[in-house]
């Protein structure tokens, strides 16, 4: 669109762009790279930048040989079940948000706002304690129900600003066209914040995904064990098995990454005000 | 007028729920999130803050009761906490500058169209998608002279005299989970950053360019004032977040060595999961909590101010 | 027959009083715009009465049913927003039936009226087009054509037109003229333009500051102003307002009136003659603005604000010249110290 003047600055940004995904991709190209080296080469070639024989025993052995495969079922349960209730729960809360004025909003978001505020590690034990009474410890719903609630926030502001971006007007027009308030949330105002759900989504999906603390304090046993969770038993116990690690480190990878690049331009769209208009 | 739609006039049938309605509608849509955020949230906040004000021993269970603000004295006196503030403000700072500047570099570079664009952007955004957990191991493997190169470069570069782990030396230690911390989170400043630039009217730009501006004065003149609200909120979102984050340390260095990495949070979660020290962990989140508070309103306050000289 | 009652209609937001004691009867099939400057809350009336906005207090009638707590889907009226509020994710043939579409009609009847009302405004050819494809002008067609489809009881526009540019303005303005001829149903119009109200209008309310300040045909409002603010809102140039003790004037005493503190005069009712003494007020040309059909002159009376004058045609009279303004009594307004028009003239 713009012409740059002087090739020389579109040198330097090229250079300054590259230095950046170099810096973005190269410890995930290291996971990669320390997985697919043979174990008898990770000393003797473990800082090079490429070993000189490759495999995929590692991963291998990952998958079959470890409870991975039960971590991975046990985390997408959890994340997508989180990020299904969170989206569903946000989007109800971000529509009142931005349609409604009413008593006592400032104070509601306000306390949305402290309970961004405070270290989660204060309230575990109370949060454990409420668990082990609703007999939700060691339980995947028990989890998905705190992850739930403490992402419902964030997710409600991003989904008020998703809203905010739909004119009022195209509700009221629907609503005298024949619509109750819900049907034109559904029909007409729905329909448009699609992009906005798939940034919520995603996002939500990928912090739960990666979720350490509340998994480790609220889950003990194997069979339930999320993720990051079954990865840090997976570090002390194979403390010096880097191959492996790193094969497992680069498989917890993937599918956050997937969702991620699914949804990153929604989410720049959606932070833009207005762009839904027009 | 004769095909008129069949609605229903109600005629004589009025309803006294209806302002009922108006008042109650929002609530409806909200009563999900509050009953959810107060049940997992807000209780237990209460009941953790309470913490703070008694004696809680899970291994002596009798020796549990009110003692008033004793925590708060043992506070006061705890060299250990005051370590952990100072750890807590160069952490916090460390990371806050480099992730700030880093991602609003990247979101100028992003904002103006090149080939490869959407790529780039996909590809730049990723460390953002990593777990913290994972990415906490992953430079902690970077940073291990035996199979990760970063030592080697540093003493290639004569920076080190031979390839040490600077996890291990408490001079240098808290620099690797701040490296790990910027990686991680530049691409949150970059997005919000960007979507902040790409709502800027083009038109103000072309106005300054005719009105003389050069590139680095409708930067200055244009561009900071406008993102101004928004990195007055994200940088004061993102301390608090950055305070509070205590997962990167956790897993690359515990603290350690010799408390050199450990910031309030860490301390936080030694505290209540090493030693079971319910109310002296909630004593240190008050503290903290109390400091990002009184630091939030300030931020705020400056925020109005950025936005009345718009 | 009455169409819609207004029974001391009252608006509250919060502590903001913005609508006060709203008592008006539009009858069936009538054209009835709502003007006003911005903020006057002719926005908001209207919005109440489409069921957008809860009446405060007050009784909101439609024919002789009671309305206020119906919900805008039962009111049976359609409304055509300023920003046109299109659905962007539906074509124009669905945007076109889509009240239809929620009522269950057979396909066959919501075919044969969005192509009805795709004819009357000419969109025939864009019926597969989505919003973002269309011009301004067409996504205006749009609106109006998904108001049509309905066939209401009422139709409410608000300030329609002040997206598009002046040429389409224009156009537009004959467009709903003709749409009203055709149709016959009562319409209710907001807007701040006092051209479209004064052409489009079977009768006008001026509204200000929460309150009615006049409601009549438009050449009732242009002949008789009932205050100030009516006398000063209608019109185009301004009508000239002058102290009754400003030193320029030179009022005859048959033409003044001991309760009157101002003057008004319309710049279209003055004849420019020698600056003698049987002029009425004696001032120098600051401006002159040749529009072709007419001539405006700025004069320079000696007040803050410039004594306007318009006369048909091309007058060469320059810049800096002193000239006379005479008017006919029957063209001069008085107003007491309230504001209020007083209606007889002394010697009337």
């Amino acid at each position: 669109m713009q012409k740059t003047a002087f090739p020389i600055g579109a040198v330097l940004r090229y250079f300054a762009i590259a230095l950046y995904v170099l810096f973005a991709l190269f410890p995930i190209y290291w996971l990669v790279k320390i997985a697919v080296t043979p174990d008898r080469l990770i000393y003797t070639e473990g800082t090079q930048i490429w070993p000189s024989n490759f495999t995929l025993d590692n991963f291998v052995s990952v998958l079959f040989l470890t409870d991975f495969l039960v971590y991975f079922k046990n985390s997408m349960i959890v994340s997508l079940g989180t990020a299904f209730f969170t989206t569903l729960v946000a989007t109800a809360a971000g529509y009142a948000f931005s349609r409604f004025h009413f008593r006592g909003k400032t104070i509601i978001i306000a306390l949305m706002l402290i309970t961004q505020m405070f270290p989660l590690l204060m309230i575990i034990a109370p949060i454990y304690k409420i668990m082990a009474g609703l007999r939700l410890l060691d339980s995947l719903t028990g989890l998905i129900i705190v992850y739930t609630a403490f992402n419902v926030p964030f997710a409600t502001f991003l989904m008020q600003g998703f809203f905010d971006g739909i004119p009022k007007d195209l509700e009221e027009a629907a609503m005298i066209d024949g619509c109750t308030r819900f049907e034109a949330l559904r029909k007409v105002i729905f329909p448009l914040t699609l992009p906005g759900l798939a940034a919520t989504l995603g996002f939500i999906f990928t912090a739960a995904w990666s979720e350490l603390l509340f998994a480790l304090m609220l889950i003990n046993s194997d069979a339930k064990m999320t993720f990051p969770v079954g990865l840090k038993t997976f570090v002390s116990k194979f403390a010096v098995d880097w191959g492996q690690m790193m094969a497992a480190g680069t498989l917890a990878l993937i599918p956050s990454c997937l969702f991620f690049i699914l949804i990153q331009r929604f989410l720049v769209k959606g932070l833009t005000a207005g762009a839904v208009k027009g | 007028m004769t095909m008129a739609l069949p609605t229903s006039p109600g005629n004589g049938r009025g309803r006294p729920l209806k302002r009922f309605q108006w008042l109650v509608e929002p609530y409806l849509y909200l009563s999900p999130a509050i009953i959810l955020i107060a049940l997992v949230i807000l209780v237990p906040l209460v009941v953790g803050v309470s913490y703070a004000f008694q004696a809680i021993d899970l291994l002596n269970p009798f020796e549990t009761g009110w003692v008033g603000f004793a925590n708060f004295e043992k506070l006061w006196a705890d060299r250990l906490f005051w370590k952990a503030l100072t750890n807590t403000f160069w952490w916090t700072l460390g990371s806050l500058f480099f992730q700030f500047f880093l991602g609003l570099g990247l979101a100028l570079l992003l904002n103006k169209p090149f080939a490869g664009r959407g790529l780039v952007q996909g590809l730049v955004f990723l460390p953002w998608a990593v777990p913290a957990f994972l990415s906490g191991l992953n430079w902690a493997w970077l940073f291990n002279p035996i199979i990760g190169p970063i030592p080697h470069w540093l003493a290639a570069l004569g920076i080190m005299e031979k390839p040490q782990n600077i996890l291990a030396n408490p001079e240098l230690a808290l620099w690797g989970p701040i490296v790990a911390n910027v990686w991680f989170g530049i691409p949150f400043f970059a997005i919000t950053l960007l979507a902040a630039l790409q709502s800027i009217p083009r038109d103000l730009y072309e106005a300054a360019a005719i009105d003389g501006a050069s590139v680095w004065q409708s930067f200055i003149k244009i561009t900071v004032p406008f993102l101004a609200p928004t990195i007055a909120i994200t940088v004061m979102l993102r301390t608090i977040w950055i305070a509070n984050f205590a997962d990167l340390i956790y897993i690359m260095t515990g603290g350690g060595p010799a408390n050199s990495t450990n910031i309030i949070s860490s301390y936080i979660f030694t505290t209540a999961f090493r030693r079971l020290d319910f109310a002296y962990a909630s004593t240190l989140a008050i503290a903290l909590l109390v400091l990002l508070l009184a630091y939030a309103m300030l931020i705020l306050q400056m925020r109005k101010h950025l936005v009345k000289g718009i | 027959m009455t169409a819609i009652t207004l029974n001391s209609i009252n608006k509250r937001f919060g502590p903001v009083h913005v609508l006060k004691d709203i008592s008006l009867q539009f009858d069936k099939g009538e054209f009835v715009v709502l003007v006003g400057p911005s903020g006057c809350g002719k926005s908001t009336l209207l919005r109440m009465i489409a069921g957008l906005e809860p009446v405060s207090s007050g009784d909101m009638i439609f024919g002789d049913t009671r309305v206020n707590d119906l919900e805008p889907r039962e009111r049976d009226i359609a409304m055509v927003f300023q920003s046109y509020a299109l659905y962007p994710h539906m074509n124009v043939e669905r945007n076109l039936g889509f009240s239809l579409e929620l009522r269950k009609r057979a396909a066959a009847e919501k075919k044969d009226r969005t192509s009805h009302a795709a004819g009357i405004l000419g969109l025939d050819k864009l019926l597969d087009r989505f919003p973002k494809a269309l011009s301004g002008g067409q996504r205006q067609r749009v609106a109006m054509g998904r108001a049509i489809v309905r066939d209401p009881q009422i139709f409410l526009f608000d300030e329609p037109l002040s997206n598009l540019d002046a040429a389409l303005r224009i156009e537009m303005r004959i467009e709903i003229a003709k749409l009203h001829q055709r149709l016959g149903t009562t319409m209710v119009y907001v807007t701040h333009d006092q051209v479209e109200a004064m052409t489009l209008a079977d009768r006008i309310v001026v509204m200000n500051a929460g309150q009615v300040e006049q409601v009549g045909t438009p050449l009732d409002l242009y002949s008789n102003p009932a205050n100030l603010f009516v006398a000063g809102f209608l019109g185009s140039p301004k009508m000239n307002f002058v102290a009754h003790d400003d030193a320029a004037l030179n009022l005859p005493s048959s033409l003044t009136n001991p309760s009157a503190q101002t003057y008004g005069i319309r710049p279209e009712h003055i004849k420019v003659t020698a600056p003698d003494d049987t002029a009425h007020l004696v001032g120098t040309i600051d401006v002159v603005e040749r529009l072709g059909s007419d001539t405006i002159f700025y004069i320079n009376h000696g007040a803050t604000k410039p004594f306007v004058v318009r006369v048909p045609g091309i007058d060469r009279t320059a810049i800096g010249e002193k000239i006379g303004c005479q008017f006919q009594p029957e063209d001069l307004h008085l107003f007491d110290q309230n504001g209020q028009a007083i209606s007889e003239h002394k010697n009337g």
